[in-house]
C-alpha cells in the first residue's frame, strides 16, 4: 500500500483537529493550511503510477509511460487559490486584532456588539 | 530503497505537523507548517511531478511562511494559556 495515501488523510485529520479545537486564530488558519497540503498530496497520489516518469514530452517518453497529468494541472491551480484565500484570511486576522487586540475567539465572540 | 524514502519523508511530514498544531509558540508553528509544505515537495518530486514540487517549494514554504510571519509581526507571538481551570473558566 502507497504511504503517501496514509500520510495525506493523516494531514488531513490533523488540520481538521486543529480547526475544531484551537482557540487561536492564526492556530486555526495553520490547520487550515496543513489540510490543504494534505489534500494536494492526496489528488496527486491518485494520479500516480508506479514505474512511470513526470508527464513531460521527450525522448523516449510517450503518453503510456508518463504518470496522470490532470491531478497535477488540477494541484496547481488549488496551491495557488490556498495560498491567496490565506493571504485574505490574514489581512481578516489583523483588523481582528487591532479592533479587539485579542486573538481568542471565544473573546472576540464575547467582545462582538 | 525507494519505498523507505517513501515513508521517511511521510514521517516527517506527519511529525512535523503534529508539531505544528501543537506548540504555543506561533512562529515555531509557522516553521512547522513550512517543514511540511517542504516535505511535501519532496514527495511532490518522488510523485513525478515535479512542476507541482517547484510551485509548492516557492509558494507553500517560502511565501506563505512570510505572510504569516509578517501577520505575525502585527499581532501576538504566543498563544495565550488558560487552560487548567475547567469550562466554566471560559464563559
Amino acid at each position: 500500500m502507497n504511504p503517501y495515501y496514509f500520510a495525506s488523510i493523516a494531514l488531513i485529520l490533523i488540520g481538521l483537529y486543529a480547526v475544531l479545537t484551537k482557540r487561536n486564530v492564526l492556530k486555526i488558519l495553520v490547520g487550515l493550511s496543513i489540510m490543504e497540503t494534505g489534500v494536494n498530496l492526496l489528488l496527486i497520489s491518485v494520479g500516480y503510477v508506479s514505474g512511470r516518469s513526470a508527464p513531460i514530452l521527450s525522448e523516449g517518453i510517450t503518453p503510456d509511460r508518463a504518470v496522470d497529468p490532470i491531478p497535477q494541472a488540477l494541484v496547481l491551480t488549488a496551491i495557488v487559490i490556498g495560498v491567496a484565500t490565506t493571504a485574505m484570511a490574514l489581512s481578516v486576522v489583523i483588523n481582528l486584532y487591532e479592533r479587539y487586540k485579542t486573538l481568542n475567539v471565544e473573546e472576540i465572540r464575547r467582545l462582538r456588539g | 530503497m525507494n519505498d523507505w524514502v517513501a515513508i521517511f519523508i511521510t514521517a516527517l511530514m506527519v511529525i512535523s505537523a503534529i508539531f505544528a498544531v501543537e506548540w504555543r509558540d506561533l512562529l515555531a508553528a509557522v516553521i512547522g507548517m513550512a517543514a511540511v509544505s517542504l516535505f511535501a515537495s519532496i514527495a511532490f518530486f518522488f510523485l513525478q511531478a515535479p512542476d507541482v514540487a517547484m510551485v509548492e517549494a516557492a509558494i507553500g514554504a517560502a511565501l506563505s511562511a512570510a505572510v504569516f510571519i509578517f501577520a505575525i509581526k502585527r499581532t501576538e507571538r504566543y498563544e495565550s494559556e488558560e487552560e487548567g481551570t475547567g469550562w466554566w473558566a471560559r464563559w
